[in-house]
């Protein structure tokens, strides 16, 4: 037998004082972790196979279960960490490209945790937001240009399709196929409720959820799949996928053995076969070319709704937004480098892209700069985790926000990053039937309506701190700013002031 | 109930808001490069156009039927689902893009990316047939369906360019030639077609001649080769869950 060199990373701990041998554990575990020993009338585990999904521990009865890093170590070496060694021991034993799961996780600065917001003192006052009304209505899509008069001197109220947000966040783009049928569903009911849109990703639109047409967002990526006219008829709004955050200049590649038969309908491909979408849409190669979808979209569409342009956050961001605005596109979505993603090749995802903070003040400003901020829309993305996130996003440019991560979260996901093998225990990022049911879509909608109407709140009381009671008046309002521990080139990307500095 | 219309009168969006207000047959004169014309229009609309139509001809087509007395241009018939397209010249890039279901005739050539991303699903098989010769980069990353390049000027040389079925992992591509491509990847294995195997079709290649006057006897009889995909080479990358 090979000697494996690779030391599991967690130790399930299992206090045998507590556990009463009722095996739910072994039940709970789709990697097969804990087995049972019948003559001992013992339950064991196995650490090499935990992901520290936290599953076993939530449904253990005794709580005899908990799971710890291990501390197990090389010799200390800040070059060669442990994470490098083990790297390189999974290469050399497979000769594969490294596949991970969900956003960027290494140490690279957040600056939304280095930016602090205003509030109102004694000029100026501050807004109670329980007494006061304030709007968090958003409006998505380009912004009309001049004012049309008929003949007669009547304006004519003429207005570009637009997506209407009673929230400033939105459900960001995630696949059936990468996640569950229930996943989607709890996100279509929870959109609905809340007067928010979710986004089909680009695997289709399954004929279940078309009723929730008007909350939807659907995708269309390189490989069309799903796309069709009723895909089109049925959805709120359309977005393009040029790339993504979490994997920057690669495409998608769904292996036939997750194509069943449901995924396969809603695709429109067959049981079993490959679904690749390439990095590149091969049809375009330029403004002009993505102009040429952007507008067969619009026409497909009767411009009845708006058309988004996805990218992800890169170098040269602010002159692709550019483009993007003058590409005929209604709205653009920036998808930052911590965004995550069902399965990225881990160097593209712990390498390439820029943070969303940075690449979205840069978009605001060039846009600005440009005379050109009004026909488009600007949705932020890739780590949003809470309503002051979502605060200092609009401050800095952004019309409205998409949150995948935090989403799955409150649906149970405890981020342990093994989404690509498709064995969720918690029913959201797989197609095993036993293990979606385990995702109740009525309680999953709920936690969703729940974590949406807390941010609201906050979101409420943060603008009337600020003395602001519409979040129109906070939208690229850079003076509720102020930045800490940043340098003068970060400060000056973002256009923020340091705190201390007045106005 | 049908209509007839000036395309280069109207414009691109006037024409399309007209056509899409219409039914039955509609006749579009002066083509002149106007775009989108036809997009995802169904199966109640045939349409005639008379001149060069603009690029996304038949876009997200779904059953109507299209015929141009003339050359058409780029991205005809992208992520077609259902309906014909017949094109009395020829056709520039990316023709057919990622196209589910219908078909497509052209009796000249094709431009670059002819049938890329061309997929099937159930009872929907997409069929291209091109009567001259194709550009580089016919049927990449090719899912499904069906291509045909009769290279009716081309002699014995394979009526196409470089990087032939590049990533292809699905469908079927004929090519009417005596040597096939000296350059296909390993992704893609090419064989001399059997009389079975052009059987399957000879429908097309009928109804190819008939649309353009071509004899089909002439055509069947000529060698042509079949490319698949190669199944002891899969397109995919071996990976290690980190």
């Amino acid at each position: 037998m090979a000697i494996n060199y690779v030391y599991p990373d967690y130790e399930v701990v299992r206090n045998y004082d507590r556990c009463i041998s009722c095996r739910a554990c072994e039940r709970q575990c789709s990697n097969e972790v804990h087995s049972f020993i019948e003559e001992e009338n013992k339950v064991i585990s196995d650490d090499a196979d935990c992901v520290n999904c936290h599953r076993c521990v939530s449904l253990c009865p005794t709580r005899a279960l908990k799971i710890v890093k291990t501390d197990h170590t090389f010799k200390a070496n800040a070059s060669w960490s442990a994470k490098n060694i083990n790297e390189i021991y999974k290469q050399a034993d497979t000769g594969g490209v490294l596949l991970s799961s969900m956003g960027n996780p290494n140490e690279f600065p957040i600056y939304w945790d280095k930016i602090l917001l205003n509030a109102s003192q004694v000029t100026n006052p501050s807004i109670d937001p329980l007494r006061e009304p304030m709007e968090t209505r958003v409006y998505l899509g380009a912004k009309s240009q001049d004012v049309k008069r008929d003949k007669d001197g009547k304006i004519i109220p003429e207005m570009t399709p637009q997506l209407k947000l009673d929230l400033p966040v939105m459900f960001s783009a995630m696949s059936y196929g990468s996640i569950s049928y229930n996943a989607h569903e709890s996100l279509a009911r929870a959109s609905k409720e809340l007067g928010i849109f979710y986004n089909t990703g680009e695997g289709g639109l399954h004929e279940d959820f078309y009723v929730y047409g008007p909350n939807t967002i659907v995708q269309v990526a390189s490989g069309r799949f799903g796309v069709h006219r009723q895909y089109l008829d049925a959805a709120a709004a359309v977005e393009i996928k040029m790339g993504q955050g979490a994997k920057p200049g690669i495409g998608g590649h769904l292996p036939g053995a997750k194509i069943g038969e449901d995924v396969s309908r809603t695709r429109m491909i067959p049981m079993g076969a490959d679904a690749i979408s390439p990095a590149p849409h091969h049809d375009i190669y330029s403004i002009e070319d993505l102009r040429q979808l952007v507008f067969s979209l619009k026409e497909a569409t009767a411009y009845k709704k708006p058309v988004i342009v996805k990218i992800a956050a890169v170098h040269n961001v602010a002159a692709i937004a550019s483009g993007i605005a003058r590409s005929g596109a209604d709205i653009i979505s920036i998808d930052g480098f911590r965004g995550g993603t069902g399965a990225a090749p881990t160097r593209i995802r712990d390498n390439v892209g820029i943070p969303i903070e940075l690449a979205l003040a840069a978009v605001d400003t060039r846009l600005r700069d440009e005379g050109i901020r009004d026909r488009v829309s600007v949705i932020a993305a890739g780590s949003v985790r809470n309503a002051a996130d979502v605060v200092k996003a609009i401050a800095l440019g952004a019309d409205a926000v998409y949150i995948g991560t935090a989403a799955l979260l409150a649906l149970g996901c405890h981020l342990c990053r093994t989404c690509n093998i498709g064995k969720c225990n918690w029913g959201i990022a797989t197609q095993v039937p036993e293990l979606v049911k385990r995702l109740n879509p009525d309680v999953g909608y709920k936690r969703l309506v729940n974590l949406m109407t807390a941010w609201k709140h906050e979101i409420e009381e943060m603008m009337g701190g600020m003395g602001i009671n519409s979040i129109e008046s906070l939208k690229g309002n850079r003076l509720m700013l102020r930045g800490v521990g940043l340098n003068e080139k970060e400060l000056e990307i973002l256009g923020i002031k340091h705190a201390g500095e007045s106005a | 109930m049908g209509a007839t219309l000036s395309a280069i009168k109207l414009g691109y969006q006037p024409l399309n808001d007209a056509v899409r207000a219409n039914t039955g047959e509609i006749v579009i004169n002066d083509a002149f490069g106007e775009r989108f014309i036809a997009a995802s229009a169904t199966a109640d609309k045939t349409l005639v156009i008379n001149g060069t139509p603009g690029n996304a001809l038949g876009c997200y087509l779904d059953g109507a039927k299209i015929t141009v007395n003339g050359n058409a241009q780029d991205a005809v018939g992208d992520t077609m689902n259902d309906g014909e397209i017949i094109v009395h010249g020829r056709a520039g890039d990316a023709l057919g893009y990622a196209m589910r279901g219908g078909v497509i005739y052209v009796h000249g050539d094709s431009g670059y990316r002819t049938g890329i991303h061309m997929k099937e699903y159930k009872e929907k098989r997409p069929t291209i047939v091109v009567g001259g010769e194709s550009g580089s980069f016919l049927g990449e990353y090719m899912a499904g369906g069906l291509l045909i390049v009769l290279g009716l000027n081309s002699g014995n040389r394979a009526p196409v360019g470089r990087y032939t079925g590049t990533g292809m992992h699905g469908g079927r591509m004929f090519l009417r030639c005596e040597t096939p491509p000296d350059d296909l990847p390993p992704q893609v294995v090419c064989r001399k077609a059997t009389a079975e195997d052009v059987a399957t079709i000879a429908v097309h290649i009928r109804r190819f001649a008939e649309l353009f006057g071509e004899n089909a006897q002439t055509l069947l009889a000529g060698t042509y080769f079949i490319l698949t995909p190669n199944a002891s080479n899969p397109y995919k990358q071996m990976y290690v869950a980190n």
